[in-house]
């Protein structure tokens, strides 16, 4: 297994940007997803370290190797595509088999590693079967299949679970995680959906317009987002500009407008966010921090959209000039209806403190 | 594969700075500009030179004084014209027409006559043009039984003249209308229609605001495509005998020794068809309405009322009749004695023994051979270029690749007889592209002709295939260790292979039922089918021309099969995605 690193990293198209002076280091064995909006970049910085874009500036090395400017098919790397790009000429076996033959090796030793493949991938008994007899799941898994028997250094995976049905998504989702886990090989993951790039990675890069926006745990990510694109992209969050009132060694108390003040812990903000240099700040609370009744920042509203999930039961409430998402786990609490009064309030450890810069 | 990297790393950085220059794209599109600029704009440019230098060999426009002062050449220009415009309107009303019967309604018949619609296409333009003046021309079948069954002393209608070619290109061309208004009416998405009418709009506003307006994109190419053609035309005139008209102009005053005039007229109808093709690739870049919604099926409205139903199978019997006689009589003439058929209805005497001819009497055999010679040495370039080309226009950008694209194009755009001009003026002298020989009058400028003008069939249909290929099918060959040149020949060329094949099949009939190029340039030692066809029907030797004609049908008819089922395929493995 090997080890990325991408040096300031720089792709033009023409006189448009594509990404930006990207910075990373891809540890070995480890899942690293680029998340971000589509057209942020992470397809564009994937298919550099596959080797069909050149980057305008930088270099790209694999462990110490420099690889810049190595063709794609001399970097040893399985590739998943979105569209799986299965041969639709070939069987399945033919399929898998192809970078095998590609890499000269016997008809036997072909054969067995095939059939190791399509078990690990649970296809046995399909090899004879042509590519348009498959379902969508079974093509996804060829494609797996494909890009693993290779045994590759890295394994790309460009959005493989974006043409999957919602439950196949899913299960989809865990088998390449069972997969990447058992065979402990560095893997590239690119999404737009946070829910997959939660639950799956080791660490996660955030992209937003060619640009790193962050770069962390997904506990980090989360908890921890460094600014306002962050914060909404990743989960959904409540953001508030507010002026900061009083600052003390542990504490900050804001004004949100309408003569609502909260206060909340000063270590709970972003390290970007130099107090001392910002009069006014941008708070994230997430729907799950607020709680109904009364306690610490208590405030009081009115319920515009009251929405029952089961899990949850989901509040509109506009509270002063401000309209907050409010998320309450469903304990057989009754459900409010549009034009009731509410009771909330945010304990001080889920107020986040943002700059309003970058 | 550290070291092994290592060793190889100087010996990379070389080829690699070349492979990966920007510049790199026109070396490898290099010897399909050479192939062009050598056979297509060079002899054009001999042509233009030709009709713009005087005697003396200075520049002057006097052959263009002369062409837009004569009488005879602005009635040809008017007449070409004319003919053109008539054409495009009556094979608008037949195809649409059809189109609409056949999709929109079901009526007894229907089935045969979807499947017989369309005939024409597998006609060889001079076999259909023989086969109507057979059929309705002044000495033809229908003409002289309405002569006998009345009594008359002469034919009381006949095909001839202007009208003549009109209606022959009617019933070749219309096919053109009928399939791309028949493929647009199928695409029309049936909910449009009820959507309008949940709207409350009646049945003609849906014609006037919906149907119509979604159909002209099919009509307006369509209708770029058969003029385009009509002034092409040239079997048609030569049947009918109709000489004022621009090909048939040209090939007189090669005949009559005039050659600047013939290099003027050709240099005036190439750039009406460089026009129209110019025209024809910016309107089709310019608007496509596709149908958002899938799997839409055609409804379509039963014919209930009996009295309908009753005219509509005459009307289709009819309709099948007349499509099937210009074939029928081919093959009934094809069993004719020759010469036996002089003043009757039809020929009197029949025998087999054209056919036993075509194979066994090598003066018989010897266009057949020919053309099939001829016709697969011009394929294997048309393979060649034809592919490389495709796939440089779709995988690379350059710059020129608009102009290149059309420039691919212009060989289908001009006309066989502008071709042929072209040619001789280009190579009836030895120069660099023909390797120093004279090509005109040798076996070799005839395949030249033909690789020219089919390449565009070859050319179009590997785009089609290779445009519907997911880039990255190839790009998942590489990241599995594939070189270009093994996914090429791995997975695009399979990929691809039907497109390739339907497109190469195509250009081997056209070549096998050349005529239009063929009549100007062949040699006596080199004579093709179709010239040999019209040989024969000039020394009335009608059996003999009719047989080789039914040769002909059939295998195109074998290729329109085979293609058929080629399509079938590609839409299959186009389909990988769920």
């Amino acid at each position: 297994m090997k080890s990325v690193r991408l040096e300031h990293i720089t792709k033009k198209f023409g006189k448009a940007k594509g990404v930006e002076d990207v910075d990373i280091h891809i540890k070995s064995g480890e899942f690293f997803t680029f998340l971000g909006p589509s057209g942020c970049g992470k397809t564009t910085t994937l298919r550099i370290i596959a080797g069909f874009y050149f980057p305008t500036e930088g270099k790209v090395y694999f462990d110490n190797e420099d690889i810049t400017g190595l063709k794609p098919n001399k970097r040893n790397i399985g590739m998943v595509f979105q569209n799986y790009a299965l041969f639709p000429h070939m069987t399945v076996f033919e399929n898998i088999a192809f970078g095998l033959q590609v890499r000269k090796l016997s008809s036997s030793e072909i054969k067995s590693k095939v059939e190791k493949a399509q078990k690990f991938v649970h296809l046995e008994g399909y090899g004879n079967r042509k590519i348009t007899e498959l379902s969508g799941g079974q093509q996804q898994r060829v494609a797996l299949a494909r890009a693993l028997v290779i045994e590759p250094d890295i394994l790309l995976l460009d959005e493989p679970l974006s043409n999957l049905d919602a439950k196949l998504r899913e299960e989809t989702r865990i088998e390449i995680k069972r997969l990447q886990v058992e065979l402990g090989i560095t893997t590239i993951y690119v999404t737009h959906d946070q829910h997959e790039a939660m639950s799956m990675s080791d660490r996660i890069m955030v992209m937003d317009k060619g640009e790193i926006q962050q770069i962390g745990t997904p506990q980090e990510i989360y908890n921890k987002p460094v600014n306002h694109f962050v914060a909404s992209f990743i989960g959904e969050s409540n953001i508030i500009k507010a002026d900061v009132k009083n600052l003390t060694d542990t504490h900050v108390t804001v004004d949100i407008g309408g003569g609502i003040i909260l206060k909340g812990l000063r270590e709970n903000g972003s390290p970007m966010l130099d107090y001392a240099n910002e009069d006014s700040v941008l708070l994230s609370i997430r729907p799950e921090m607020i709680n109904t009744g009364e306690g610490a920042n208590t405030l009081t509203g009115i319920i515009q959209l009251s929405e029952f999930t089961g899990v949850s039961i989901n509040y509109i409430v506009k509270v002063g000039d401000h309209e907050l998402n409010v998320m309450i786990v469903n304990a057989r609490t009754k459900v409010l209806e549009r034009g009731d009064t509410i009771t909330l309030h945010v304990p001080e450890s889920g107020i986040y403190f943002m700059s309003e810069k970058r | 594969m550290t070291t092994n990297s290592e060793t190889r790393a100087p010996k990379q950085s070389m080829w690699k700075r070349i492979t990966q220059s920007k510049y790199f794209v026109y070396v490898l599109i290099s010897p399909l500009v050479f192939v062009l600029l050598a056979y297509v704009i060079f002899p054009m440019y001999k042509t233009f030179l030709q009709s713009v230098v005087d005697q003396e060999g200075s520049l002057s426009l006097t052959n263009y004084l002369r062409f837009f002062t004569s009488e005879a050449n602005l009635e040809s220009l008017y007449n070409s014209i004319f003919i053109s415009i008539v054409s495009v309107i009556t094979c608008a009303i037949v195809g649409v027409g059809m189109a609409f019967l056949l999709n929109r309604y079901e009526f007894p018949g229907r089935k045969i006559l979807s499947i017989l619609v369309l005939v024409p296409m597998a006609l060889p333009p001079l076999i259909g043009a023989i086969s109507f003046s057979f059929l309705y021309g002044s000495s033809g079948i229908f003409p002289r039984l309405f002569q006998s069954i009345f009594q008359l002393d002469n034919v009381p209608f006949a095909l001839e003249g202007i009208w003549g070619i009109i209606i022959v290109h009617t019933f070749t061309m219309y096919t053109y209308f009928y399939l791309s208004a028949s493929a647009a009416i199928r695409g029309l998405d049936l909910s449009l229609e009820e959507a309008a009418t949940s709207l409350g709009s009646g049945r003609l506003r849906i014609w006037r605001k919906i149907i119509l307006p979604m159909l002209t994109p099919a009509m307006v190419a369509s209708s770029l495509l058969v003029f385009m053609i009509s002034m092409a035309s040239y079997t048609a005139p030569l049947m009918f005998g109709v000489e004022r008209v621009m090909t048939m102009a040209i090939t007189l005053s090669r005949t009559n020794g005039n050659l600047d005039m013939a290099a003027t007229q050709s240099t005036i109808l190439s750039l009406v068809s460089i026009a129209f093709l110019i025209l024809m690739t910016w309107y089709q870049n310019r608007r496509n309405y596709q149908s958002q919604s899938k799997g839409v099926g055609v409804h379509r409205t039963e014919v209930s009322s009996p009295v309908v139903k009753y005219i509509a199978a005459i009307l289709s019997t009819i309709g099948v009749f007349i499509l099937m006689l210009p074939i029928l009589v081919i093959a009934l003439i094809s069993f004719a004695v020759d010469g036996e058929w002089t003043t009757q209805i039809i020929p009197t005497s029949y025998t087999f023994e054209h056919y036993i001819e075509l194979f066994t009497d090598s003066r018989t055999w010897g266009p057949i051979k020919n053309s099939i010679q001829m016709s697969i040495v011009a394929v294997i370039g048309n393979i060649i270029f034809g592919v490389a080309a495709a796939y440089a226009m779709v995988r690379f950008a350059f710059k020129g690749k608009v102009f290149m694209d059309i420039l691919i194009m212009v060989p289908w755009a001009l006309p066989g007889t502008v071709v042929a001009v072209n040619l001789i003026s280009a190579f009836s002298e030895g120069n660099v592209f023909s390797f120093n020989q004279v090509l005109v009058g040798t076996f070799w400028i005839l395949p030249l002709a033909y690789f020219v003008r089919q390449l565009p069939l070859v050319f179009r249909n590997t785009q089609a295939s290779l445009i519907q290929m997911d880039d990255s099918i190839e790009e998942a060959a590489q990241s599995l260790g594939a070189t270009w040149w093994h996914s090429f020949r791995r997975v695009v060329l399979p990929i691809i292979m039907p497109g390739v094949l339907a497109g190469t099949l195509l250009a081997f009939v056209q070549g096998l039922t050349e005529f239009v190029a063929s009549i100007l340039l062949y040699s006596p030692s080199t004579m093709p089918l179709s010239v040999g066809i019209w040989n024969k029907m000039y020394s009335f030797q009608f059996g003999t021309a009719c047989a080789y004609g039914v040769l002909q049908t059939i295998l195109i008819i074998v290729v329109l099969l085979i293609n058929e089922r080629l399509k079938g395929g590609t839409n299959q493995s186009g389909a990988s995605i769920g």
